[in-house]
């Protein structure tokens, strides 16, 4: 069992065009740059992604926008992006916007080999046209679909050679979700280590999750919104 | 005087419990924060996955792993815990959150909210608010009463695409607190200096006076 691979490049070597991939991170925050640069490199085209946001205009996901390389993005919101915009109003990207708990119970389900969940978030609204509704108690509930993706692509703080993943503070968020919801799970690290290494008191994603787990390099970790206060 | 968006959101504030885990939205909600009373002990509760969300860093000690929901540099306090985006949602359905403090572009007198989308504008998405409006257990507004051309945002039926149904449980506006009730909007309190028939005229939607309505004190 060689999980380890030597790069980004190799790691993604098998996704092509029109591939499924779902790739972790909250903004900025969590997500996995070098695989986001090797898949530009790659140039591949017709993705679709599904993350919560959609990056900025010069990064995160927003650099595979900018090359065109996305046909539909599968997220809770997008706002932070011009490009995306204008690929939204030409009609070249196609944007379907689910609520941001649901996507996260989504992958979720993914994980735990359950084809659907029931989710109150929605009902009434317009996204629940089309969708089965079901009552429990009296209350509303959604019928939503485990989403089936080709690839995951995480970003983790520590990881080991048996692929078991540990995350930091809010770099957490969707990641060890949608690590275990790939078919394939790509886990990128800001420090790979041997087996053994890690407490596994405090492994988030067991290794059977991940199939391709390689050493990160030169993380930027851009910040959204700088927000500070002064001392005194 | 109409409240001005910190006097909202220090009169939200006094709704707060000892013990409240909550939620609060971007906007005049996030001002919630600086208005918990000294002694109390009230958690916040970040979508993004944190519980003990603290102040902003100081300059210089920002950490790109660390923001909150609306993607802002924070801190944590003292006992506070990261977990994922599914269990984020997940103790917001079953109810461990007391309660949820979101902007509005429209309230309807059932409690309909409207807050993610204005037809023929760029669409950003509904962030975590479905979720939340249609699970908390108890929703506080902050909103201002009216829009800029005067018209009320207190209405029968919301006018723009829903974001949750029947789900608001007390509007706090710059003029007035409203308690929404199966008859309508109840008015509980009136900003300083301003009259019942003012508020009313500002409301499109059913609006109870039940007896003499007090000022808010602060």
């Amino acid at each position: 069992m060689n999980k380890i691979f030597a790069s980004a490049e190799a790691a993604i070597h098998d996704i092509k065009d029109g591939s499924i991939l779902m790739l972790g991170g909250f903004g900025l925050c969590g997500i996995p740059e070098n695989c986001i640069a090797a898949l530009v490199k790659k140039q591949v085209k017709d993705l679709t992604c599904i993350s919560n946001n959609a990056g900025v205009d010069d990064f995160g996901i927003g650099l595979m926008l900018q090359k065109k390389q996305v046909r539909k993005m599968i997220s809770s919101y997008v706002g932070e992006n011009a490009e995306f915009e204008r690929q939204l109003l030409s009609g070249e990207l196609e944007v379907e916007l689910i609520p941001q708990g649901t996507l996260a119970t989504r992958c979720m389900a993914a994980g735990y080999g359950l084809p659907a969940i029931y989710t109150p978030a929605g009902v009434g609204t317009e996204i629940a046209t089309g969708k089965e509704v079901r009552n429990f108690d009296g209350k509303e509930y959604l019928l939503e679909y485990a989403f089936n993706a080709d690839f995951a692509i995480v970003k983790a703080w520590k990881g080991d050679a048996h692929g078991n993943l540990i995350y930091k503070e809010t770099a957490r968020n969707f990641n060890p979700l949608m690590a275990m919801a790939g078919k394939i799970t790509i886990a990128e690290v800001e420090e790979l280590v041997p087996a053994g290494e890690l407490d596994p008191n405090a492994i988030h994603t067991p290794g059977i999750y991940v199939n391709r787990i390689f050493q990160g390099s030169n993380y930027q970790k851009r910040i959204e919104q700088r927000t500070v206060r002064k001392k005194n | 005087m109409p409240l001005t968006k910190e006097q909202i959101a220090q009169r939200i504030a006094k709704e707060l419990k000892d013990g409240y885990y909550v939620n609060l939205g971007i906007g005049i909600p996030t001002l919630v924060a600086n208005y918990i009373p000294a002694g109390m002990n009230v958690v916040l509760q970040s979508e993004n996955g944190l519980l003990g969300m603290g102040p902003f860093p100081f300059e210089g000690e920002e950490d790109p792993d660390l923001i909150n929901a609306g993607k802002q540099t924070i801190t944590t306090v003292p006992g506070s815990a990261f977990f994922d985006s599914a269990m984020s949602f997940g103790m917001i359905r079953a109810g461990k959150v007391d309660l949820t403090v979101l902007g509005a572009m429209e309230v309807s007198e059932e409690g309909d909210i409207a807050n993610w989308k204005i037809p023929g504008k760029m669409v950003k998405g509904m962030g975590g608010a479905m979720d939340l409006v249609a699970s908390a257990k108890n929703i506080i507004v902050a909103m201002m009463h009216t829009n800029p051309k005067g018209e009320s945002k207190l209405l029968r039926k919301c006018v723009l695409p829903l974001t949750g149904v029947k789900c608001v449980k007390k509007i706090v506006s710059d003029i007035a607190v409203m308690d929404v009730t199966d008859e309508g909007f109840k008015l509980v309190e009136r900003a300083p200096g301003i009259s019942v028939d003012e508020i009313k005229a500002k409301t499109e939607g059913k609006l109870i006076v039940d007896g003499e309505i007090p000022e808010m004190v602060f």
